[in-house]
């Protein structure tokens, strides 16, 4: 491993905080500040404990133990520095990145690192009383992942007093995910979101800890991924072909923002079905619909008997190997209408060729098998929609198997499992789905592990996604849909599962939205109320 | 409306070769909300901004100084030209002709550009749009703002950003004089911005009522020149979550300047929480058993200084707000604490009311309907109030807001005389997934058992934006381009816009063309417009910050 340099954050590598220490942040605050804040010590108690109501952890960390003894903060003498034996230094790009943007998240964080401090202390997380005149904090990961997640805890502990000077609380605390894939599902298809729209969203991602982006980047509506190898695709694809595309650079700037979030962007692009708009730009990729005995000018799912439907994605798949260096890519796999592959003559002397009889399931796994194969060439592992398990499809056994139907839920998490496939689960968080009141509940009340299964069984569930697919969905409304409602997920897949009192959740989460209100991000209330800094608008 | 499907143009020399190239660019699909009367020709005209003005009609009653138009102008312009400040003076449509002028002339009958809309105001217009010019007559002032509107969604652009605009007649008239907007900023607080915001909007869908649920339980943001202490005591914060004077000044002068008139409402006896704080003794103090158990319930019925308190406010509402409408509420008042209090209980047995609790609010209520009348102000009141009694003052408007069987209480309503407001359909804070705008727009507000004169007694309705969920936030996505489906209800001929299917590529076309205006207006389904939304505010730090990558 390098020591922060230009990795991408990997599957399942920040679900420890412990072992070796790649990077150790002091936090110090001046002199003067615990001067100011002797006189607070002894003061009164009653408002201590509600500014202390004040500190609202999301996601609520794995230990946790704070005491009343609070340390004013000075913005003049605030630094995040490296510790001298962190395997990170100043040369790590990644982390110098964080200490500034932490920096302009607070009030607290606005000034440049001055010098280097010295001193030092080893817990996981803790923010200690060094001595009376040098509080400092200091924050222990083993890679430069877990020291993001540190950060934004760090973040949200700073609290402030009714005289407006930041606080923080003497804590300990030492935290990682309960599970490594913490993803929320984002569509560019049904309608074209901005960049900024979707660099916004990873910023409330990195807020919540979430750590997968899961790009459905193209479907039936739009492709708006501009391909170097096939321009034509978006060119034709796209809802239009220069303001409605992601270009490579648009591409690049996704993934490099997620990096710097310590979040991982998995592409979909979705197979044989959800694929009209590929055909406007890749000429006889799709299967052309027959009506009676001619051609109805309509076209299907991708055509599986062409061996120019393989060579394509040969080509298209090799490129995007390239461009998302994540080590999956999801490949869809949901949804496919067999109706107009059987009414092509070509398909159904195929079908009998192969012995398919009338099991259009078959011709699926057909051509998903070869898929699989071709994008295994690319050395990339890879995430399908769970149809492709039920029709039973010969999967490689590295396939990761995510469960997205609403109905036997938790009979398909165990069929999954029992076959020994990794899932992801996001069947009961389609936060496209909206209805009046607080369903945020509903979400965070979903246990994971609850289906019937081995101990070995629930290990294979590595997390899950919060999906905001985009039929009435886009830049206008899509951050107040998914924020706070996705926070619910966020603190279901990493906190204890014992963490599950939705009335303490409530209160944190009210004071986190606004905490997010306060960053920038139009998170919607909970419910009635206010935020001592609304949102801003424009 | 006729519209012609054919792409021959018959198009004056000097536009020839921009229309040549863009003769597949579609035109407007049409006016949100639907006018009365509309004839388009295919025949069109190009507009060129250099070229391109306002006038007064030499005969308008009112000329340049008249501050409601004179700012209309300014701000149509800017509307109808959205990239005139970023447009370079040699694009392509001037390297072939020279750009001819276009004079939009508009005549009034009466002056009036210093009043205030209100419910007779003659909203009423007729554009004619025809080579080189448009004439745009109304009665009043408001009635060509409407028609201003309704110009400037028949301009449209093609492709290399010329702009055109067909041959057209409007003759047009609001089906409701009240077409209204409720906003609740109580149970959120909605910054400034969000309420002028939301004005705009309405003005593009010609709503004319802004409904300004100003105070209620959660907290009492307006800041009472005469009882400071209600917003000092009774606001989310008394600096940062209140309306100063000169905020509620500059809502109403945003307003008054789109044609929209303010009808504030201050709910009571119930909803009335907030007011306790910072009124001690105007709140009925519970009681559990024989002592006060330190809550309180709606207002005190039974003491003097009730009525004292609520003359004086109603006196300051009155001065402050110019609209002959005031919105007293009179809604879900729940009796449990009435019944608790033993001066309450007292005060009924004084009165002969029983135990029926209903004749106790009915007497408050009366009392506050009586002390509007007599400050020469119409009182709206909650539909509560005429079930409970069906004897209130004849010039009460009544709002109901009740979902089931509004139909029903439409008729009894408008059987006693009354006029009425619906708004129980149209309670768009409740959200569902899909296009739930068919849904308001399938809304007949006349289809219920009654005479003609009954019908005509309906005056309008509103949209309602509750806040439990709502605030600057999400606010605009979930108002538009739902309300606008309530706001064609309330505009245009029912028989010619019965049809969602039909509505449904206008209504697509008008919520881009929200957006264009910077509007944050929710997509109706997938698609896209050529102009998408663009102003997440955030991202102003997260590209700073993507810059230092």
């Amino acid at each position: 491993l390098t020591r922060c340099g230009s990795a991408y954050p990997l599957p399942r590598l920040d679900l420890t905080l412990t072992g070796a220490m790649y990077c150790l942040l002091k936090l110090a605050p001046l002199f003067l500040a615990v001067a100011v804040c002797n006189g607070w010590l002894f003061g009164d108690f009653v408002g201590k404990q509600k500014e202390q109501d004040e500190i609202s952890l999301w996601p609520l960390p794995q230990k946790f133990q704070s005491s009343a003894v609070a340390f004013k903060l000075s913005p003049a003498s605030f630094q995040i520095v490296h510790a001298k034996q962190s395997s990170a230094g100043p040369s790590c790009g990644l982390l110098e990145n964080a200490f500034r943007r932490y920096e302009l998240h607070s009030p607290l964080f606005t000034f440049e690192p001055i010098h280097r401090d010295k001193t030092q202390t080893f817990c996981s997380l803790c923010v200690d009383e060094l001595s009376i005149d040098e509080p400092s904090a200091v924050l222990k990961a083993a890679n430069v992942w877990g020291a993001l997640r540190g950060l934004e805890t760090f973040s949200q502990l700073v609290y402030e007093d009714y005289y407006g000077v930041n606080n923080i609380n003497k804590t300990d605390i030492s935290d990682f995910p309960r599970f490594a894939h913490r993803g929320i599902l984002l569509d560019s298809s049904r309608h074209f979101l901005p960049l900024k729209v979707i660099l916004a969203n990873l910023e409330a991602m990195a807020m919540n800890k979430f750590n997968v982006f899961h790009w459905h980047i193209v479907d039936d509506q739009s492709f708006p991924y501009m391909s170097r190898t096939f321009p034509e695709l978006s060119q034709k694809g796209a809802y239009h072909p220069f303001t409605h595309v992601y270009t490579p650079s648009d591409v690049k700037m996704v993934i490099e923002f997620a990096r710097m979030r310590g979040i991982r962007v998995i592409p979909e692009f979705d197979t044989p079905g959800h694929t009209e708009s590929w055909g406007n730009g890749q000429l006889d990729l799709l299967t052309p619909c027959y009506s009676g005995s001619s051609p109805s000018g309509t076209f299907g799912p991708v055509n599986p008997i062409l061996n120019s439907s393989y060579d394509f994605m040969t080509q298209f798949f090799k490129e995007i190997s390239t461009v998302f260096p994540d080590a999956y890519i999801h490949l869809g796999g949901d949804e496919v209408d067999f109706r107009c592959w059987e009414s092509n003559p070509d398909i159904q002397k195929f079908m009998a060729q192969q012995g398919f009889g009338t099991d259009y399931s078959k011709l699926e796994s057909f051509y998903i098998q070869r898929l699989l194969d071709i994008v295994a060439a690319t050395k990339k592992g890879y995430m399908v929609w769970q149809e492709v398990f039920d029709n039973g499809v010969k999967l490689k056994d590295d396939t990761v198997v995510e469960v997205w139907m609403g109905n036997k839920m938790e009979e398909e998490l165990q069929n999954v499992t029992r076959a020994g496939f990794t899932t992801i689960l996001s069947a009961p968080w389609y936060l496209d789905y909206i209805s009046y009141g607080q369903d945020w509940q509903h979400y965070y009340k979903v246990e994971p592990l609850s289906f019937p299964g081995t101990d070995a069984q629930k290990k294979l569930v590595i997390g899950g996604e919060a999906c905001l697919w985009g039929e009435y969905v886009d830049a206008t409304n899509l951050t107040p849909r998914l924020w706070p409602r996705a926070s619910a997920v966020a603190e279901r897949l990493w906190s204890d599962k014992s963490v599950t009192d939705v009335g303490n959740a409530y209160n944190r989460l009210v004071q986190h939205r606004c905490r997010m209100v306060k960053r920038g991000i139009p998170a919607e209330p909970l419910f009635v109320g206010h935020c001592r800094q609304e949102y801003k608008g424009l | 409306m006729s519209r012609s499907g054919s792409h021959s143009h018959r198009v004056r020399r000097w536009c020839l070769i921009a229309a040549v190239v863009a003769v597949w660019v579609q035109q407007v699909e049409g006016v949100w909300p639907l006018p009365q009367q509309l004839h388009q020709s295919a025949d069109r005209d190009c507009l060129s901004p250099q070229r391109f003005s306002f006038t007064y009609g030499r005969d308008s009653a009112a000329q340049t100084g008249c501050s409601v138009l004179d700012a209309a102008f300014k701000r149509y312009f800017s509307i109808i030209f959205p990239d005139f400040t970023t447009l370079s003076e040699n694009v392509l449509q001037y390297m072939w002709s020279e750009p001819q002028p276009f004079v939009v002339s508009v005549s009034v009958k009466t002056r009036g550009c210093d009043g205030y809309p209100d419910e007779d105001s003659d909203e009423s217009y007729m554009l004619s749009v025809s080579e080189g010019q448009a004439v745009l007559r109304s009665v009043s002032v408001w009635g060509a703002l409407r028609g201003l509107e309704s110009l400037s969604q028949l301009v449209y652009q093609d492709d290399y950003g010329t702009y055109f605009i067909n041959k057209t007649e409007i003759v047009d008239f609001p089906r409701f004089a009240f077409r209204g907007l409720l906003l609740d900023t109580s149970r959120h607080y909605l910054p400034l911005y969000a309420i002028l915001k939301t004005l705009d909007a309405m003005a593009y869908s010609k709503l004319n009522v802004f409904h300004w649920h100003i105070v209620d339980d959660p907290s009492f943001p307006y800041q009472s020149r005469t009882f400071p202490d209600l917003s000092n005591k009774g606001a989310f914060h008394p600096f940062t979550h209140i309306y100063t004077q000169s905020d509620v000044i500059r809502v109403i002068e945003h307003a008054r300047m789109r044609g929209i008139r303010v009808v504030p409402e201050f709910d009571s006896p119930g909803h009335t929480q907030s007011w306790g704080k910072g009124q001690p003794g105007l709140l009925t103090p519970c009681y559990k058993g024989s002592v006060p158990s330190g809550s309180f319930g709606p207002v005190d019925p039974t003491v003097d200084t009730t009525y004292k308190f609520m003359e004086s406010l109603l006196k300051e509402v009155k001065f402050v707000f110019p609209d002959s409408y005031v919105h007293l509420g009179g809604d879900e008042v729940s009796f449990a604490c009435w019944q608790s209090n033993p001066n309450v209980r007292k005060f009924m047995e004084k009165m002969g009311f029983g135990k029926d609790f209903t004749k106790l609010e009915s007497f408050y209520m009366e009392s506050i309907m009586n002390m509007t009348a007599a400050l020469n102000k119409t009182s709206i009141v909650w539909q509560d109030v005429f079930d409970y009694h069906e004897r209130i003052p004849q010039d009460t408007v009544l709002e109901i807001w009740k979902g089931a069987k509004y139909q029903t209480e439409l008729s009894r309503m408008t059987q006693a005389g009354h006029r009425v407001l619906l708004s129980a359909p149209w309670y768009i804070n409740h959200i569902s997934y899909g296009q739930d705008w068919r849904n308001s727009y399938a809304v007949q507000p006349q289809n219920f058992s009654g005479t003609d004169e009954q019908k005509k007694l309906v005056i309008g309705g509103e949209v309602a934006m509750w806040g439990e969920y709502v605030d600057a936030t999400n606010l605009s996505p979930r108002l538009w381009p739902r309300a606008c489906a309530a706001a064609e209800r309330l505009w245009s001929n029912e028989e010619k816009t019965l049809n969602a299917d039909l509505a449904f590529p206008r209504l697509k076309e008008f919520r881009c063309e929200l957006l264009r205006r910077g509007i944050q207006a929710e997509p109706l389904f997938v698609g896209h417009c050529r102009h998408e939304y663009d102003g997440l505010h955030m991202l102003l730090h997260a590209v700073k910050v993507s810059r230092t990558l």
